[in-house]
């Protein structure tokens, strides 16, 4: 979903400290206790944040939950107008338009799925790219399993509003019931705000005309760029952008639309690689002279 | 029709993977190289649709008053400006440029 105070993966990191000795101990549930192993460069040692362990976690008032929800819900909710908009002016249907907030809802796939389209891209690539943004979701649900801990009938239901967003608030709440009240209360404001402002930005899309005039085709990168920015915190994250960037404009002219970008996304495990391998050699030169040492 | 291919290949797609997260045991996607791989996946993906979308007109790189408007929500980024404001920066400041002719 397109958000600015949405998290990049440094929202959850931040708050598990403080989620993780908040989450209520129910009986035969191990699963909270692997929080613990999630990585999570930098965050204080879990006895600072366990005022009280024993006593069980502090509530938070449901009001307080509320605010944050709501916050957050209406917010983003609002910026479904870019995506309608932009998605009208890419030359898709009002009833398409709509169709992707409502039944893909994750904007960040729906604004490059759009963008594709409208570069004239093969669909089958353009939904590659979409699926491939959509990945991270995965991963906020595997969290948000351990936390919320839904019978198992209920989160095909749930599993539609794992996004980013709601799992921002979530993992940011103390106790099993806000975390499940703020999951719920976030999905539900966004759901509802961004279909009705997706319909509101296509409806306005086609009264305003040549979207372009308007600046129109500035919206969707810079919603990538608000997502992007946060995430860019170590050298790795740069290096990786920075190489996708000239990947996916350097194979533009001469790959077919829609295909460039999933090669850019080769630049993710090809980071990783060279780390790797600057790592291994790293380590192979320690050894090698701490053999030396020893041998002298 | 094929518009209608690829909105439902994204939908079924993306509503599947939201889903894995949920279902899968915890310790399946645990493992050091996948988690790394997940968080950096989003990053080069994000990069190289923003320069895209900046820097193109269907196959041919270009350079246009785009590129000033995303000057602009950088600028509003530093700023630390709400996402709003950032998304609209970069629209009035693009058709600023474009009304005075760029």
């Amino acid at each position: 979903m397109a958000a600015g105070e949405g998290p990049g993966e440094a929202v959850p990191c931040v708050t598990l400290a403080v989620s993780v000795p908040g989450t209520p101990p129910e009986p035969g549930d191990a699963s909270a206790a692997r929080q613990d192993s999630a990585p999570c460069e930098g965050s204080s040692a879990p006895g600072e944040t366990t005022p009280g362990r024993g006593d069980g976690p502090a509530p938070k008032p449901d009001s307080a939950v509320v605010r944050d929800a709501l916050g957050v819900g209406i917010a983003v909710g609002l910026s479904g107008f870019a995506f309608g908009v932009t998605s009208a002016g890419s030359g898709l249907t009002l009833l398409q338009t709509c169709a992707l907030s409502l039944f893909v809802f994750t904007g960040a796939s729906q604004f490059a799925l759009v963008g594709a389209i409208a570069a004239g891209g093969n669909p089958l690539a353009a939904a590659a790219g979409a699926f491939f943004l959509g990945v991270r979701n995965a991963f906020y649900g595997l969290r948000l399993s351990q936390l919320l801990a839904l019978p198992r009938f209920v989160r095909p239901f749930a599993a539609h509003w794992v996004i980013d967003e709601t799992t921002a608030v979530a993992l940011a709440q103390p106790t099993r019931r806000s975390v499940r009240i703020g999951f719920t209360l976030t999905g539900l404001t966004l759901y509802v705000l961004w279909n009705l402002t997706t319909l509101l930005g296509a409806l306005g899309a086609e009264a305003l005309g040549d979207t372009e005039a308007w600046g129109l085709d500035a919206a969707g990168p810079a919603v990538f760029l608000a997502l992007l920015a946060p995430m860019l915190r170590t050298a790795t994250e740069r290096a990786a952008a920075g190489l996708a960037v000239l990947l996916g404009l350097g194979f533009l002219p001469v790959l077919p639309a829609g295909v460039p970008v999933l090669v850019a996304a080769l630049a993710a495990p090809a980071v990783l690689w060279l780390k790797g391998r600057a790592i291994g050699d790293h380590a192979g030169r320690t050894t090698r002279t701490q053999r030396k040492e020893q041998d002298r | 029709m094929s518009i209608w291919i690829a909105i439902a290949a994204t939908a079924v797609g993306c509503y599947l993977v939201k889903l894995v997260g949920l279902l899968v045991p915890a310790h399946t996607l645990e493992r050091p190289l996948v988690q790394r791989l997940a968080a950096l996946l989003p990053v080069a993906l994000l990069a190289a649709l923003t320069a895209q979308q900046t820097f193109s007109t269907g196959q041919s790189l270009v350079v246009d008053a785009r590129a000033t408007g995303l000057g602009a929500a950088a600028l509003a980024l530093l700023l630390r400006a709400p996402f709003l404001v950032i998304v609209g920066a970069a629209v009035a400041v693009t058709a600023g440029v474009r009304a005075l002719g760029g």
